[in-house]
């Protein structure tokens, strides 16, 4: 008998979990999967928005755009807006990923500047709206970094065997690439295979002194004092400079990436109206704004930036000037052989044991 | 009173459990075997040939996560033992606080070490102010140090547990037994209570070494993300972290893994034959 209740009881219990799980939409409602960087939001804005169109919104990160690019073609889970940077916008658009948008349910969309429009990645905007920009900095420590070893604002101090052991390193190739690539003068979106081997050779050399890879874990280390020294997205950059005062940063002037992050619909997506309304949403003029002071990124919402505090308008870290922004260089999506020589570089550069 | 359970069909009565094999165990080692076997214009076995340029991480693998095993049966073998002569609710309360910690998150116990082991940590942090040493104190983190005590923290329960299971079944009356007939205390342990308990043994042994030679979560937190083991491999293969996703590839390594496995079970296992009645079993 009390057999029998138990199983009763069990069978019961899973069915409940398998309504619990399988239902999200039982209230009449929609919801709208939202996959985006980590630290890359103000999170209350999702609840505006849900207040504003009954839209629930279920919010992941993820750490790169590799990581959400494959998940998404293993099919393991299926997303309506996804956020990535530039150079995979067009490596999605290539591939057939991404839903051309209609821009009658995007009327914010007219208060993007027209910088932001047509760029190389999407040049007939037709399947991106900008989100935020920016530059990848060097953050360094001032309280253990010597003022002599940042005054030249070089790409060299992540090399520097004096702090051995207190530099973090971006944990995804093509920022790190990047980095060694700027470091020896040549383009980020070079393709000749001497040039990736020299920059690997670069990373292989700067690996003993290199703490850890890392991505958002940057923030712990750096704001916990751990690491000293660490390259990094300024709007990041800056969040960390705001909650410890020891912290600075600087673009190197051997050149840094300058990134373009905006938000897609998938093509597979089954809420392509509500993606739309969503992002429609996150263009309206104050709530990117309050976005913004969030994130610490630069927005291409002119009206919006009006609306930020005089001191982020002058952020030169956040809106840097021409002669920075000049020495800056854009991703562009890499040919299948460089992307083949890159992974192959960086797991030598992760099995090189000492 | 067991019988109950057992009337009836048999074949009916397995049906959960060969279900389960079939749909968790059997149909993925299946999707395994394909990806590794094949690549875009079907079968190859060049997949496998991954492995060879690979060595170097397979051998860092292996050697840590044997480390870590060695390490671990050192440790389990007096804890279990004390265990299994102590009173009832000694073990009650000791096999409790062994699982205490596996009720929280792996994840959150593997970050929780990271804050104890660095520079900045608690562990240097007192080394500093008690023993005046100087900055930055002991390097305790991001090496392959960290990674084996990474493993070493997180199984050792799962080889706690079978030893001292094995080891309550050896009856206080084999013990009194065998120094009723003049055997030491040296004897006892050594060829009655360690050979009764292999069973145990061999099975914890399976289950740390598995864990620990396939992890990459822990190389990723304790190890810095600078050394790649097989897991971290794997991972990427399948993720495409680097560039590339290349399901094929990643299938291969695990491939070869799973058969590295499967064959040291067995030699194991051989091991075991003798002491296969007292129980225990491997995996």
């Amino acid at each position: 008998m009390k057999r029998k209740a138990l199983s009763v009881f069990l069978v019961l219990i899973a069915v409940v979990s398998l309504c619990a799980c399988g239902g999200g939409g039982q209230t009449g409602s929609t919801t709208l999967n939202v996959y985006n960087w980590g630290e890359y939001i103000d999170l209350s804005t999702l609840d505006e928005f849900t207040a504003r169109t009954g839209i629930n919104v279920n919010y992941t990160t993820y750490a790169s755009n590799e990581e959400m690019y494959s998940k998404i073609v293993s099919g393991a889970a299926s997303y309506d807006v996804i956020i990535p940077s530039e150079y995979m916008i067009s490596k999605m658009i290539d591939e057939d990923l991404l839903a051309e948008l209609n821009f009658d349910n995007i009327p914010n969309y007219q208060y993007i500047g027209e910088d932001y429009k047509g760029q190389d990645y999407d040049p007939d905007n037709k399947y991106s709206v900008p989100y935020t920009w920016g530059t990848v900095v060097i953050v360094y420590n001032t309280k253990y970094v010597d003022e002599a070893d940042v005054e030249d604002e070089s790409i060299e101090l992540l090399w520097n065997e004096k702090y051995a052991g207190k530099i973090l390193m971006f944990d995804n190739p093509r920022d790190a690439f990047a980095l060694a690539h700027a470091k020896l003068g040549h383009s980020m979106n070079t393709q000749d295979p001497a040039y990736w081997e020299a920059a690997a050779e670069e990373l292989i050399r700067q690996k003993p002194l290199v703490q850890a890879y890392v991505m958002d874990q940057v923030f712990d280390k750096m704001l916990g004092e751990e690491a000293w020294i660490a390259p990094y997205y300024a709007g990041d950059a800056i969040t960390m400079m705001d909650e410890n005062e020891d912290l600075a940063a600087y673009v190197p002037v051997e050149g840094a990436n300058r990134f373009f992050d905006a938000m897609c619909v998938l093509k597979n997506s089954r809420h392509k109206a509500e993606a739309e309304a969503f992002i429609n949403f996150m263009c309206d003029t104050e709530i990117a704004a309050q976005n913004a002071e969030e994130v610490c990124y630069a927005i291409p919402q002119v009206e919006s930036f009006k609306l930020l505090d005089e001191e982020t308008q002058n952020d030169t870290m956040v809106y840097p000037p021409k002669e920075v922004l000049d020495r800056c260089e854009v991703f562009v999506n890499l040919p299948a052989e460089t992307l083949e020589l890159q992974s192959r570089l960086w797991i030598k550069l992760k099995t090189s044991y000492r | 009173m067991s019988k109950g359970i057992a009337v009836g069909n048999k074949k009916a009565n397995l049906f959960p459990f060969s279900s389960w094999m079939v749909v968790f165990v059997l149909v993925p080692i299946a999707l395994v075997v394909y990806y590794a076997l094949t690549d875009v214009d079907g079968f190859t076995l060049s997949n496998l040939r991954w492995i060879v340029t690979y060595g170097g991480t397979l051998w860092l693998s292996v050697k840590l996560a044997f480390i870590a095993t060695v390490i671990c049966l050192l440790l389990a073998y007096p804890i279990a033992y004390s265990m299994s002569r102590a009173g009832a609710r000694v073990q009650r309360n000791a096999t409790l606080f062994i699982m205490l910690p596996m009720w929280m998150n792996f994840l959150v116990r593997t970050y929780a070490w990271m804050t104890l082991l660095e520079d900045n940590g608690l562990i240097n942090s007192a080394l500093r102010a008690v023993f005046g040493m100087e900055f930055p104190g002991l390097h305790l983190i991001n090496n392959h140090g960290a990674i084996v005590l990474g493993m070493v923290y997180n199984y050792l329960p799962y080889m706690i547990l079978p030893i001292y299971t094995s080891l309550t079944k050896i009856g206080g009356s084999l013990i009194e037994a065998a120094r009723d007939l003049g055997a030491n205390g040296g004897q006892v342990l050594g060829r009655v209570i360690l050979p009764m308990s292999v069973p145990g043994i061999i099975s914890g042994i399976t289950m740390v070494f598995i864990p620990s030679i396939s992890t990459f979560i822990i190389s990723k937190i304790l190890g810095g993300g600078k050394d790649f083991l097989i897991g971290d491999l794997i991972e990427d293969y399948f993720l495409g972290n680097s560039g590339v996703v290349n399901y094929n590839i990643g299938a291969a390594l695990s491939l070869v893994i799973m058969v590295m496995i499967l064959a040291a079970t067995f030699i194991m296992n051989h091991f075991d034959k003798d002491a296969q009645t007292s129980g225990g079993g491997v995996i």
